[in-house]
C-alpha cells in the first residue's frame, strides 16, 4: 500500500495505469520530437499577427497617438479596454498555482504550468498598452521612482495609476519566478535524458544543474508554499488596483466601491475561460488527454460558473445602486449604457457573460469539450465587451452635452490588439515545444494517490470487510 | 573540488526507499544523498534533515520590503520634495498601502528566490555530477559515501539487500562546479 490514501469515489487526476517513466515519456516527448505541421502553421500565423502589430504600434508612434480614434471626450479607448482585458486573463494562472495550492487542490497540478505560462503571456500584451498610450514612449521611465534630471522630482505616489505600474511590474516578476522555480526541476528531467548534445547544453543551463537531493525539494517545497502564500494576496491586489484606476476618478459610472471585487470576478472569470480554450487545443495536439482530463475541464467550468454569477450580481447592483443613489448623472450614465448607441456592447456582455455561463450548471454540458471550448471563447468575447462598457460607454456622454460623442477604433488600434494576439500565441507556441506543458515532477508526486491505476489497485481494499482489512495491516506489520 | 568514491543503489519505489534509508543510517555507513524525481514528503525527515528556514528568510525579505516602501514615500512626500495634492496632507498613510503590499511581495519573492538558488547551490553554468540519469525520471537514487577502509562488495551486497534494482560504485565530484552539460569531465573519461 502506497504511503498515502486517496477515496476511490474521488475522480483519478491522472487517466490510464501510468508508472513514472510513463509520465516523463508522455509530457516530454513532444519536445523531443519535430513539431507537426499544424505546429508551423500555427506559430507562422502568429509572427504574421505580430509583424502587424508592431508595424501598427510604430505608425502610431511615429505620427502620435492623433492617429487613434480617441478624443478629447473618450480618452480611453480600444487601448485600455484591451490592456484590462488582458491583464484580466493574467489571473487564472497564479490563481490556479497559489490559491488552490493553498487549497490543496490536487487537480491544480494537471493545469498549472500551462495556466502559469498563459499569465505571463496575457501580462506581457497587457503591459504593452499603457506604455504606449503614454504616446511619447521614450518618456515611459518617468513613471519608474528614479533619480532624475527634472530636479528630484518624483511620480505620484498617491495615484492610481502609479499603484498599477508597481502592482502589474510585481505580479509579473513574481508569477515568472513562481513558474520558473517550478520548471527547474523539468528541464533537469529533460536533460538527463537528452539525446542530442545541443539539447544537453541547454536544458543543462535551463536546469541550474538541479539534481533533485531531499534537501533540495525540502527547499522547493518551502518556497512554493511561501511564493503561493505571497501571489495569493497578490492576484486580488493586481485587479483590485487596476479597478481603482477607474473606482478613484469622479465618473459616473465609474465611481463606485464594488469596482475590486467585482473586478476580481471577472478576471477570474475570463482568465479560466481562456485557460480552457488554450488546454482544449494543448492536450488534444499534445496527446495529454489523461493528464489533462474532463475532470479538469469539469472543475474550471465550476469556477466559471461561480465568478459568471457574481460578475452578473455584481452588474445589477450597479443598476440598483445608480437608481438608489438618487444622483441624476449615475442614472443617465446607465441609461446610455443601455439605450444608448452603444446598446450593443451593453447587451452583448450581458448575453455572454451572464446568460450563457449559466449553462454550466447543467454537468453534461461542464463535461462536453466543444461546448467548454465554445463556451470559453464567448466568455472571453463577453468580458471584452464589460470593458469596452466600462470605459467607452461611461465617457461618450459626460456632464457637458456639448461635448458628447461617439467612438469608433482606427486601424492602427486595432492592428495594435491583434499584434498582441500575435504576440501571446508567439509565446506560447514556443511554450508548447520546448517547455514541459504539463508539470511532470507535480504529476508524479499525485500519481500514486489520485491516478487512476493506484484507484483500480485500492479497489479491492475498498471492497474488504473492516476486520479482514486490519487483520492483513497487523500481519504486514510484523514482516 | 573533493573527487570522492561513491556506492549507488537505485530504487524503484518510494515504499522500498524509505525502509533502506533507515537501514543505511542504522548501519552506519556515511550517506551522501537521495535523489529523487519529484518530493517525496518525510524523505527530509528520515534522513535526518532539519526543517529548512528559507520562509523566515522570506519573513525578512519582506519586512525589508515594507520598510522601504513607507520610509521612502514618507521621506519624499515630507522631506524631499512635498507637493500638495488636492489640500490632502503630505504624510497620507493610507495611499501608501498598495505600492507598500506590492513591495513587501516584491522583496519577499525576489530575496527568497535567490536564497533558495544560493542554498541549493544552483545557476545556469552551474554542474553537478549525476549518479543515474534515470534520477530525475523514475528512479529514487541513494549515495553512499566510501573511504578506504570499505569493503565495496560488502556495501554493495548490503544495498540489494534493502532492494535495490540496481547498483554500482562511482568515482565521482561530490560539489558543484562551472562545466558544460554536453561534455564529459576527466573523472568521467578515466
Amino acid at each position: 500500500m502506497h504511503l498515502k490514501y486517496e477515496s476511490i469515489v474521488r475522480e483519478p487526476l491522472v487517466d490510464g495505469d501510468k508508472t513514472y517513466a510513463n509520465v516523463t515519456e508522455d509530457i516530454v516527448r513532444p519536445i523531443e520530437q519535430k513539431p507537426g505541421r499544424m505546429w508551423y502553421v500555427g506559430f507562422i500565423f502568429s509572427l504574421i499577427l505580430l509583424g502587424f502589430g508592431v508595424f501598427s504600434v510604430v505608425w502610431e508612434v511615429y505620427w502620435g497617438i492623433g492617429v487613434w480614434g480617441i478624443n478629447r471626450t473618450v480618452g480611453w479607448g480600444w487601448d485600455i479596454t484591451n490592456f484590462v482585458w488582458w491583464i484580466g486573463i493574467g489571473h487564472a494562472g497564479t490563481l490556479i498555482s497559489a490559491i488552490l495550492l493553498l487549497f490543496r487542490q490536487g487537480w491544480r497540478t494537471g493545469v498549472n504550468r500551462a495556466a502559469e505560462a498563459m499569465t505571463i503571456f496575457a501580462v506581457m500584451c497587457a503591459g504593452q498598452f499603457p506604455i504606449f498610450h503614454m504616446g511619447r514612449v521614450w518618456d515611459g521611465f518617468w513613471v519608474l521612482p528614479l533619480p532624475n534630471t527634472r530636479g528630484p522630482l518624483w511620480p505620484n505616489f498617491n495615484s492610481a495609476l502609479l499603484w498599477d505600474v508597481f502592482a502589474i511590474s510585481t505580479y509579473f516578476t513574481v508569477s515568472l519566478l513562481f513558474w520558473y522555480s517550478g520548471l527547474i526541476p523539468d528541464f533537469a528531467t529533460i536533460r538527463d535524458r537528452a539525446k542530442t548534445k545541443f539539447r544537453k547544453r541547454m536544458y543543462g543551463l535551463a536546469s541550474f544543474g538541479w539534481t533533485g537531493t531531499a534537501k533540495n525539494w525540502q527547499r522547493m517545497e518551502a518556497l512554493a508554499l511561501v511564493l503561493a502564500g505571497l501571489s495569493t494576496p497578490l492576484v486580488l491586489s493586481v485587479h483590485t488596483i487596476v479597478s481603482f484606476d477607474f473606482a478613484t476618478s469622479v465618473i459616473p459610472g465609474w465611481h463606485t466601491t464594488i469596482f475590486p471585487p467585482y473586478f476580481v470576478a471577472g478576471a477570474i472569470f475570463s482568465g479560466f475561460a481562456m485557460v480552457q480554450t488554450l488546454l482544449i487545443l494543448s492536450r488534444r495536439i499534445l496527446n495529454l488527454e489523461d493528464y489533462i482530463t474532463i475532470g479538469h475541464l469539469e472543475a474550471m467550468n465550476k469556477v466559471i460558473v461561480l465568478t459568471g454569477s457574481i460578475v452578473g450580481t455584481a452588474y445589477l447592483t450597479e443598476l440598483f445602486m445608480s437608481w438608489y443613489s438618487g444622483v441624476l448623472y449615475e442614472q443617465e450614465a446607465f441609461k446610455w449604457r443601455i439605450l444608448g448607441p452603444y446598446w450593443w456592447s451593453y447587451w452583448a456582455m450581458m448575453t455572454c457573460n451572464v446568460v450563457s455561463p449559466q449553462l454550466f450548471w447543467f454537468k453534461k454540458l461542464r463535461r462536453n469539450v466543444p461546448f467548454t471550448f465554445i463556451m470559453s471563447i464567448v466568455v472571453n468575447i463577453g468580458m471584452w465587451f464589460e470593458r469596452f462598457v466600462i470605459i467607452v460607454t461611461s465617457l461618450y456622454r459626460d456632464y457637458l452635452p456639448g461635448s458628447w460623442t461617439y467612438y469608433s477604433p482606427t486601424w492602427p488600434e486595432i492592428g495594435f490588439y491583434v499584434g498582441t494576439f500575435g504576440l501571446f500565441f508567439t509565446c506560447y507556441f514556443l511554450f508548447a515545444k520546448y517547455f514541459p506543458v504539463v508539470a511532470v515532477h507535480e504529476i508524479k508526486f499525485i500519481l500514486k494517490t489520485s491516478g487512476e491505476g493506484q484507484k483500480k489497485r485500492m479497489d479491492s481494499i475498498e471492497q474488504k470487510s473492516t476486520e479482514e482489512f486490519l487483520h492483513e495491516q497487523m500481519e504486514h506489520a510484523h514482516h | 573540488m573533493a573527487i570522492k568514491k561513491f556506492a549507488v543503489a537505485c530504487y524503484d519505489d518510494e515504499a522500498v526507499l524509505f525502509p533502506a534509508v533507515k537501514s543505511v543510517r542504522h548501519s552506519g555507513y556515511k550517506l551522501h544523498d537521495v535523489y529523487t524525481p519529484f518530493a517525496v514528503h518525510g524523505l527530509d525527515v528520515a534522513m535526518g534533515h532539519k526543517e529548512t528556514d528559507l520562509h523566515v528568510a522570506g519573513f525578512i525579505y519582506g519586512i525589508t520590503g515594507t520598510s522601504t516602501a513607507v520610509g521612502f514615500m514618507s521621506w519624499i512626500f515630507t522631506s524631499d520634495w512635498p507637493i500638495n495634492y488636492g489640500g490632502k496632507p503630505h504624510w497620507s498613510l493610507p495611499a501608501f498601502i498598495p505600492i507598500t503590499f506590492e513591495l513587501t511581495v516584491l522583496f519577499a519573492a525576489v530575496g527568497m528566490v535567490l536564497t533558495f538558488c544560493y542554498l541549493n547551490q544552483i545557476m545556469p553554468g552551474v554542474k553537478k555530477h549525476v549518479f543515474h540519469p534515470r534520477q530525475s525520471d523514475d528512479y529514487f537514487v541513494m549515495a553512499i559515501e566510501l573511504n578506504d577502509h570499505t569493503n565495496e562488495q560488502e556495501v554493495l551486497n548490503f544495498l540489494k539487500g534493502t532492494g535495490a534494482v540496481e547498483t554500482s560504485v562511482q568515482t565521482a565530484e561530490s560539489e558543484w562546479w562551472y562545466g558544460r552539460w554536453d561534455k564529459k569531465e576527466a573523472y568521467e573519461l578515466a
